[in-house]
């Protein structure tokens, strides 16, 4: 394996590490009532808890909780019974208490881990440090008047769920596919909505490069990442970086990083000497948490079947290659959509691999053509069904069943349907198929003579003369076989 | 004229003796003769008027229908401002009203105002309000003497009888010295027995919640009303609030009392060593087994006291910085200077101080000198007490080290300020319920408190002991 990137003078080892904050999927938001609706009009959702107004109290919001232990349990992670709220202090004009409640020393869950699948087949575990649950703060508003900050509270006080990862990660694709894992899991447990336009999945990204063997050389931290290309941009653009300044005999600063998403840049926010003293210390209006093993019990019991789970399934089940199934369980509706194909014919369970292939490269290209999503995909599992099932049965040419395809999904009819009407089942009456070839052969003698002379290229011409004249519909196998026989007749 | 007790006048009206309006009028104008004390910061006659109209409308029965009760101005009011003291509240309206205050509503008594207080309950005298001294008024003419604090303005308005009662809040003793220094009854009940939702936050693991009052029965009908659950405080506790005035014992025979050694400490005056010892007399001669106890870690209790609440302080008032409500600087000409002019602007010196200190006991590298042992230390002041309620159901001491002292005397010493509580913070640490009653007085005739402290959620007891040692007092 070679994930080293080659400097002027070395070759360098990235070492990565991610701090992901995912929004808890809650109607409410961690320490009072007030809802989590993004996208409303501002200052519409906050209470006085929010707001920070004087002799207000927070008071935690117990589904908050089970949804953070519920996401332990999906990182294969340590739930941890007792775990206490801490403030972490610092000033900023959208942070109305003036700390943030969130947890240091006692996070609610420990180490876990996550195990990412390689094309190639193999896969690696990414380790989790910890999982928790902290308070997101307001929004400040720099565009709306040319002298004048506006606050926007409606985020404030919403529940985050910070994951931090080992740096275990030593290329941008890796922290792509850890992100995307991560954020299959929270979808399949329903504990984050894993939209990262509206920021409910960002990432920190802690980066630094070393030769290999070497030890783990002085990191920087790359803040609030919201796309995987982001993620990836950003890690290549700051280990180019770092190398340069290595390769040219500087050292690196221990520096908090912002990236220009407009110019694919990073630049340092601050440094380690101005990095803020947070004066952790444990929330005194909020008792520790402590979470019984009965209670974790039930949570565990009320998760729904996750991606590495359906994975090794599919794998059983269709003995559909490691990649394959990872890329189906990837995300929850696909591995839905999935399903509901291959159940709607018992046939076509001996055709899973042909069913992956239909809904990853020709479905899928077609919704993102079209700016669609699985979820309200215009055909519907079955329809895609019975048009695996006209392939598999030869009634139809793959080839022809592309485009079978594109007038479902922009009609609406069935295969079947349409398939009946343009009359496209294949030919696959061998008289009829030699009827054809015979023509072809007949209108063509110079290329005969020149085949017989040895160009066998000249093959795929006669196959193309043939599928002309019967508009695609001839079975390809028998048209094959049929024309090299009477060909050979010739010689 | 004889000052008359809420339970009297709860009687009086039930028998129509006196209306609610005149009964009323009759604290108004004292109020408005005793101006010159600085007990309010907020006092509208008006307000008071609309409130006795609004009573004499309503017909169903209410506990405290008509009583007319001062509130500490770090409760959170609909109907007055709310300032704790500072300047950067000077001109904040509450939309919503403290657990407590609203109990008080609820049961139909009548807010005559807002109390003054030591600004954000900061201190021990009553001197640190942006608005102004409050003066004792037990104080001789020409010689102004403090209320004690934080709750001077609430501890002097029932001395000076402008209500029947009246809310306070206690942090490290700020009902219980005050009440001894004004001569009259406070007690802060167990941390968690009323709710903090609503009470602007000094130090949260130690703001509580009670009650002044002209004696103990009235203390104990009071507090029942103040006392209950409330799910919006995550420390608030759920125990069942008992009947205390009903449940009213003074027979202690056969109960054991603990005298602390560690509160006989050098350079307390004469009498106040001569009033505790009095006291221990009264309650041997009524069968009551005389214990001597330890707690051993009574000296750490101040140092651990200002280290923890300041660091909690310095946290609860970030929330303070112009942004959203209250004073905010007019010199601002960036976000860190709206900050630094807004705070250095909108609190005074104490107030400052002690988010400074508290900022540093929590800083990286301090942390585990300060805050840390400091917790450690509180862990082992609330074990001494356990300890010590294994032997004895209740705990006497003087509650303060001083009685009230001239109103400048401490003004430009805080360590000197600091150790008035030295008798009341270590219940503080632990939690525990604790009660000041006057018992006795100085050369000069001013009053001294006695210091009753019981077990967690023990009020009664605590109550039972202090209207035994008042009964025999009087």
């Amino acid at each position: 394996m070679n994930d080293l990137i080659k400097g002027e003078k070395y070759d360098w080892e990235m070492v990565i590490g991610l701090e992901i904050h995912a929004q808890v999927k809650s109607n409410s938001k961690l320490f009072s009532s007030s809802s989590t609706r993004f996208g409303s009009s501002p200052n519409s959702q906050v209470s006085l808890v929010d707001a920070a107004m004087p002799g207000m109290l927070p008071v935690i919001n117990k589904y908050c909780v089970e949804q953070a232990v519920k996401t332990g349990v999906g990182l294969n992670a340590k739930i941890n019974n007792y775990s206490v709220f801490d403030r972490k202090n610092y000033f900023y004009a959208d942070l109305p208490q003036g700390y943030q409640i969130s947890q240091y020393k006692y996070p609610i869950v420990g180490e876990g881990k996550v195990t990412i699948d390689f094309k190639d087949g193999t896969s690696k575990d990414i380790r989790i440090v910890r999982l928790h649950l902290e308070q997101d703060a307001g929004k400040s508003l720099h565009d709306q008047n040319p002298s004048k900050t506006y606050v926007d509270l409606n985020r404030s006080g919403v529940a985050l769920m910070e994951i931090v990862s080992e740096p275990d990660i030593r290329t941008p694709d890796e922290a792509g596919m850890y992100i995307s894992k991560i954020r299959s899991i929270l979808m399949y447990l329903d504990t984050c909505d894993g939209n990262m336009q509206e920021g409910s999945l960002r990432a920190d990204v802690n980066i630094s490069v070393r030769k290999p063997g070497d030890k783990y050389g002085t990191r920087c931290e790359i803040k609030n990442l919201n796309s995987i290309k982001f993620i990836k941009q950003a890690i290549n653009y700051e280990a180019k970086r770092q190398i340069e300044i290595l390769e040219s005999g500087g050292s690196i600063e221990q520096n908090t990083m912002l990236f220009n998403t407009s110019t694919g840049k990073t630049r340092p926010m601050r440094n380690k000497e101005e990095a803020h003293d947070y004066r952790y210390f444990p929330d005194p209006d909020l008792l520790p948490l402590e979470i019984s093993k009965e209670e974790i019990g039930k949570i565990k019991s009320s998760i729904p079947e996750l991606p590495d789970e359906l994975k090794n399934k599919f794998i059983e089940n269709y003995k559909l290659s490691n990649y394959d199934a990872s890329v189906l369980t990837a995300e929850k509706q696909t591995s839905d959509y999935f399903n509901e194909t291959i159940n709607s014919d018992p046939e076509l369970k001996n055709h899973a691999k042909i069913v992956v292939n239909w809904i990853t490269s020709e479905l899928f290209s077609l919704l993102n053509k079209n700016n669609q999503d699985l979820n309200n995909s215009p055909v519907s599992p079955e329809n895609l069904g019975q048009l695996i099932k006209l392939i598999s049965t030869n009634e139809i040419s793959g080839k022809i069943a592309k485009d079978v395809l594109e007038d479902m999904f922009s009609s609406g009819k069935t295969a079947r349907q349409i398939v009946d009407e343009k009359g496209l089942q294949q030919v696959t009456d061998q008289g009829e198929i030699a009827k054809v070839i015979d023509e072809v052969i007949a209108e063509n003698p110079k290329m005969v003579e020149q085949y017989l002379a040895g160009k066998d290229k000249l093959l795929g011409f006669f196959v193309g003369q043939a599928m002309k004249l019967t508009k695609g519909k001839a079975n390809p196998k028998m048209l094959n076989d049929i024309l090299k026989q009477k060909l050979n007749k010739k010689n | 004229m004889s000052k008359s007790s809420l339970k009297q006048t709860l009687k009086d009206l039930d028998t129509k003796k006196i209306s609610i309006r005149e009964l009323n009028q009759d604290y108004l104008k004292r109020v408005k003769e005793n101006e010159n004390l600085n007990i309010f910061i907020h006092f509208s006659e008006e307000n008071v008027l609309k409130q006795i109209d609004n009573l004499e409308n309503d017909n169903s029965a209410k506990k405290l229908k008509g009583i007319p009760i001062a509130i500490k101005d770090l409760f959170c009011t609909k109907s007055m401002p709310t300032t704790a003291a500072s300047k950067i509240l000077e001109n904040f309206n509450p939309t919503y009203e403290s657990f407590v205050t609203q109990k008080l509503l609820d049961e139909g008594s009548i807010f005559v105002g807002k109390t003054n207080l030591d600004e954000f309950a900061m201190g021990s005298a009553t001197n640190t309000s942006f608005f102004g001294n409050t003066i004792n008024p037990l104080s001789k003419e020409n010689e102004p003497l403090a209320p004690g604090g934080s709750s001077g303005g609430s501890a002097a308005a029932v001395a000076a009888d402008l209500c029947l009662g009246a809310t306070g809040t206690d942090t490290g003793g700020s009902i219980r010295q005050p009440a001894s220094f004004c001569g009259v009854v406070g007690i802060k009940p167990t941390y968690g027995l009323c709710s903090r939702w609503g009470i602007a936050a000094f130090a949260s693991s130690l703001d509580q919640a009670g009650i002044f009052s002209h004696n103990v029965e009235d203390a104990s009908i009071l507090l029942q009303s103040i006392a209950g659950f409330d799910q919006r405080d995550s420390t608030s506790a759920k125990v069942d609030i008992p009947n205390y005035f009903e449940n009213l014992d003074d027979d202690l025979n056969g109960k054991t009392v603990g005298i602390p050694k560690e509160y006989s400490i050098d350079g307390t005056p004469m009498e106040i060593s001569q009033i505790w010892e009095d006291a221990i007399k009264v309650l041997e001669k009524k069968g009551v087994k005389i214990k001597n106890i330890s707690l051993p870690h009574t000296k750490y209790a101040l140092p651990t006291y200002y280290i923890i609440a300041p660091a909690e302080a310095s946290s609860n008032l970030a929330r303070y910085d112009g942004v959203k409500y209250g004073f905010r600087s007019e010199e601002i000409d960036s976000l860190d200077e709206m900050y630094e002019n807004t705070r250095a602007q909108g609190f005074g010196r104490e107030v400052k101080r002690r988010i400074l200190i508290g900022t540093y006991v929590l800083s990286a590298g301090y942390y585990d000198a300060y805050y840390l042992k400091a917790q450690k230390v509180r862990k082992l002041i609330a074990d001494d007490f356990n300890k010590a309620f294994k032997e004895c159901d209740f705990i006497v001491t003087p509650t303060a080290p001083s009685a009230a002292f001239p109103l400048n005397e401490k003004q430009n010493d805080p360590i000197k300020m600091y150790l008035n509580d030295v008798f009341t913070v270590p219940a503080s640490l632990a939690g525990l319920p604790g009660i000041s009653i006057p018992f006795g007085k100085d050369k000069n005739n001013l009053p001294l408190g006695i210091q009753i402290l019981g077990k967690h959620f023990d009020e009664q007891q605590v109550f039972n002991a202090a209207v035994s040692l008042e009964r025999s007092y009087e």
